[in-house]
């Protein structure tokens, strides 16, 4: 009975220490793995970003260093966002020259629509992109600008044109056109579009006075 | 190391006899989410196969140092591990195929059939035979995946190989194929239902045809006896 119980312990410490050992050799892969590519990874998360981030803003806007100067802004109905999100301040000869603005567009078809908006200093948009969404593919995700160039046509539209009345898709009587079918996709992206717009108007003046990265306060 | 003969058996296995998508029934959350079009199917089936081959080769290596007990957990462990050491080397050192496969590696996790092949066969295998049968397996999935997405692609939007562009860069986007120029779309293919429906009816398909063939060799034996 005794050995019985002793063989039995044996097997299971056995067992134990195999699989002790396996997933020692599986975490130490993993890790060095990790270790050799994590520059890299990071290199071209951040090279994705900027790329992303100059879709939105023209070249001529800024000489600043655009990731570098990405602020933190808390949540804000305006914005749609739930979470704090990212702001990057484009400078030129060190004067602020335009924003990028994270915003959500909370009222899509199927879930929130993430943009990037990007908008001058004197409030005209430079550019929308759709960053993530759900919306039905083949019928609303034309508002992604590897679908369609549907979303080009915000650049250069400010709060006052259109006027406010007309920050609609066509079919409410607005200026902005969308494909029949699917109405509540871009419906929701003008809004938020918009809402951006109101946010930069109420809190120009804070993101003006922001200070450069760096500089002496 | 490996006849021909076995060479062929295992492919016949993979690709016909015991196809992952249409027989075994296996890793089907992936099939039905990513076969909305060609591309996207033929994409993930051949990091389903690189996948496969991968750990089905590491399952068999070790095979000999597993206790029984313990197989499944230590199995899970070398896959999870490799899928991550694939994902984040093909990020670093590929970037662009990355870019496209990206998405795709993390899905594969979810797919049964990479842990069903390293428990049923390579397990119990040398690890050529089971780096041959994991191919051979990802293929026969691969196959499935690109007949259901073409499927898919054509009765949703008229097209075949869209998004062909995300792949082999822009000057790929000639070979996009639009077959049915002016077509409005048929929404329910593309999405998920559709999915369904169109792996029903190529099951159907494939035992039916496999009916047939049983019925035409019964047929046949008292003709020759």
């Amino acid at each position: 009975m005794n050995s019985q119980i002793r063989a039995a312990l044996r097997n299971a410490l056995r067992t134990g220490l195999i699989l002790l050992v396996f997933s020692l050799i599986g975490t130490a892969i993993l890790a060095f793995t990790h270790d050799r590519t994590e520059p890299t990874i990071a290199r071209s998360q951040q090279a994705e970003k900027f790329a992303l981030i100059s879709q939105v803003l023209p070249a001529a806007l800024y000489d600043n260093d655009l990731l570098a100067s990405q602020q933190s802004a808390p949540p804000d109905v305006l914005l749609g966002t739930r979470k704090p999100s990212a702001i990057w301040i484009a400078r030129r000869g060190g004067a602020v020259s335009g924003v990028v603005l994270e915003a959500v567009a909370p009222d899509g078809y199927s879930g929130d629509i993430a943009l990037l908006v990007g908008i001058d200093i004197d409030g005209n948009v430079t550019g929308v992109r759709v960053t993530a969404h759900r919306e039905t593919p083949g019928l609303g995700d034309y508002i992604d600008r590897a679908k369609s160039a549907w979303i080009d046509q915000f650049a250069g539209k400010s709060l006052t044109a259109p006027p406010p009345k007309h920050w609609k898709v066509a079919k409410d009587g607005g200026v902005f056109d969308a494909r029949a079918g699917a109405t509540i996709t871009p419906r929701a992206v003008v809004k938020a579009v918009k809402s951006a717009l109101d946010y930069f108007a109420r809190h120009r003046a804070a993101l003006v006075a922001t200070p450069e990265p760096g500089a002496q306060p | 190391m490996i006849t021909a003969t076995e060479f062929r058996s295992l492919f016949h296995n993979g690709l016909i006899k015991q196809n992952t998508g249409l027989v075994q029934l296996l890793g089907l959350c992936p099939l039905l989410a990513i076969s909305n079009n060609v591309i996207n199917a033929l994409s993930l089936g051949l990091a389903t196969v690189l996948v496969m081959a991968a750990s089905s080769g590491a399952v068999s290596g070790v095979r000999h140092f597993v206790p029984n007990e313990i197989r499944i957990p230590v199995f899970v462990l070398i896959i999870a591990a490799l899928v991550t050491v694939i994902d984040l080397a093909m990020n670093a050192f590929v970037h662009p195929l990355y870019l496209v496969l990206g998405i795709f590696i993390p899905l594969i996790t979810t797919n049964c059939i990479v842990l069903a092949r390293a428990d049923a066969f390579a397990s119990k295998n040398h690890p050529l035979h089971s780096v041959v049968d994991a191919i051979a397996m990802g293929l026969g999935l691969t196959l499935v995946l690109v007949v259901l997405g073409a499927i898919r692609e054509l009765a949703g939007q008229g097209t075949l190989l869209s998004g062909i562009d995300l792949v082999f860069g822009e000057e790929a986007k000639q070979f996009v194929l639009h077959l049915l120029p002016g077509y409005k779309g048929f929404l329910l293919a593309i999405l998920p239902p559709g999915a369904f429906i169109a792996l029903g009816l190529l099951i159907a398909a494939n035992n039916w045809n496999k009916a047939r063939a049983e019925q035409r060799a019964r047929a046949a034996v008292p003709v020759a006896a």
